[in-house]
């Protein structure tokens, strides 16, 4: 009997059972593995190793992706900060009638989840005279502008002194050297340590996978901005980049029907958006904070 | 010569077809041109009806001008006919004639006396409003189409009457695109935003 089952035997037995169960605990998430995770996307590197060739490769992949899941043919591009451009906006709110185009531009340009209505812009309600964000309200519905009101849009301030940025643990969320503080939805773990981090509420979380009709796709799409993002990760308003790297106006801009939004390039020192910081009163949002945005509002008088 | 020798510096150079295109600004492109967007109202005017589709049909001031003469200017909007008729006017304390000629009512004139044809209408609306003409010029008054680095495409700015109608120019509002999704929120001035947009 002893020479059968020896202690040892049992020990070893023992070991073998635990080791295969913790084995295979270690390798559930691979029993998970769904068709919205390639291998190749797993095994994606960080945005800023990725070489060009291997780049074009994930292109196409995310091309064929988008045909496969949306049912259309997208160009997806990923277009590089240009030389001598750091961009910046500004929005005059003796303007700003609180419309919410700028949201619904935003919402259609960006490939934003249809059911939820989601739009990285959030125009607030606020009592003239207030400038406290907390009291906004985003959620008024009768016609507009309201007497006594003042209506005051809030997106991604593209922050110089980024508290999104810092937050990261994976390092999925940088400022690129044209000023545009972009997320790489491939290396994201939706964490959502930005979302708490930013001052702005600018940045949105996918809950659920963006449902879209392939008719209302956009399918000018860029790999750090207007791509629909995967369930799980966290999204956030990029200046359009995919319309403003190619020299084109962000689409919330083109929407405003007052005129509102101005953008431009900060370097060229005759372009709109200079002439406003030099002549307008212009402010930031929360300055106390030193987050240094590029994002600034001014008033007529 | 030159092109055989480029195609092999791609060819090595891995720029092959399957790269992503990347923006590179042709060479020699042309500069681009800003203009100034030519709204309907300058040259037609509504007729209440619609065309088969169901857009609202315009008529051009042409369809009856170049047949008839011109009537001069009346004294007061009430007293205009025809297609003119219930004209709404609320724009300070001017008269017809402060923007219009007298004898020739479809084409402009400027504080001077100077006569200036509708698509200009612009240096009219800037002989009073010079703030606004100042920011306009500057490009921070009025919204834009088309691209902000004129290396790389046009742009379209708005005049001054495709936003603002010049017999009533105070910019209307509406409602509201883009509803809230939980109107149960609505008019809470503490509510933020439901769960899941956040």
């Amino acid at each position: 009997m002893s020479d059968i089952f020896s202690r040892r035997t049992v020990m070893k037995g023992a070991g073998a059972t635990l080791g295969a169960a913790a084995f295979a605990h270690a390798m559930a998430p691979l029993t998970e593995w769904t068709q919205d995770l390639s291998v190749d996307a797993f095994l994606q590197k960080h945005y800023k190793e990725l070489t060009r060739d291997e780049m074009a490769r994930i292109l196409v992949h995310l091309k064929a992706e988008a045909k496969q899941k949306y049912g259309r043919d997208v160009d997806i591009q990923d277009l590089p900060p240009q030389e001598g451009v750091s961009f910046g906006y500004a929005l005059n709110l003796s303007v700003c009638i609180g419309c919410r185009r700028c949201a619904e531009a935003c919402h259609q340009e960006n490939n934003h989840d249809r059911s939820t209505g989601n739009s990285y812009i959030r125009v607030l309600e606020m009592q003239q005279g207030s400038l406290d964000l907390e009291h906004g309200n985003a959620n008024y519905d009768h016609p507009v502008p309201a007497e006594g009101k003042y209506y005051l849009p809030v997106q991604c301030h593209q922050c110089d002194n980024a508290p999104c940025v810092k937050v990261c643990p994976v390092q999925a969320t940088w400022k690129e050297p044209d000023g545009i503080v972009v997320v790489d939805y491939n290396w994201c773990i939706g964490c959502r340590y930005c979302e708490a981090a930013c001052p702005y509420h600018a940045r949105r979380f996918n809950w659920t996978k963006p449902e879209i009709p392939p008719e209302e796709l956009n399918p000018d799409q860029g790999y750090l901005s207007n791509r629909v993002r995967p369930r799980g990760v966290v999204e956030k308003c990029t200046f359009c980049l995919h319309r403003t790297r190619a020299g084109r106006l962000p689409a919330c801009l083109e929407a405003c029907p007052t005129g509102a939004r101005v953008f431009g390039n900060l370097l060229d020192p005759k372009s709109p958006i200079r002439w406003v910081l030099e002549n307008k009163r212009v402010f930031v949002l929360k300055e106390e904070l030193g987050t240094r945005p590029r994002f600034f509002y001014f008033f007529d008088k | 010569m030159r092109p055989a020798f480029a195609a092999v510096l791609l060819a090595f150079g891995g720029c092959g077809k399957d790269q992503p295109a990347r923006f590179q600004p042709p060479p020699g492109a042309p500069t681009g041109k800003e203009t100034l967007h030519q709204p309907a109202k300058l040259t037609s005017v509504e007729s209440d009806q619609k065309d088969a589709l169901g857009r609202p049909l315009r008529v051009a001031c042409e369809s009856c001008h170049s047949l008839r003469e011109t009537k001069p200017m009346p004294s007061r909007p009430e007293e205009l006919k025809e297609f003119h008729q219930g004209l709404q006017f609320r724009h300070g304390e001017l008269a017809c004639t402060s923007c219009h000629q007298a004898s020739q009512p479809r084409s402009l004139h400027l504080a001077t006396g100077e006569p200036l044809p509708m698509p200009e209408a612009v240096t009219l609306c800037a002989q009073c409003h010079g703030p606004q003409y100042r920011d306009f010029k500057a490009g921070a008054h009025g919204g834009m189409t088309g691209y902000w680095d004129l290396s790389k495409g046009d742009r379209t700015r708005n005049h001054c009457v495709s936003c603002h109608d010049p017999h009533s120019p105070k910019y209307a509002g509406g409602h509201p695109v883009m509803p809230p999704r939980h109107p149960s929120a609505q008019g809470e001035p503490d509510t933020k935003e439901p769960q899941h947009h956040e």
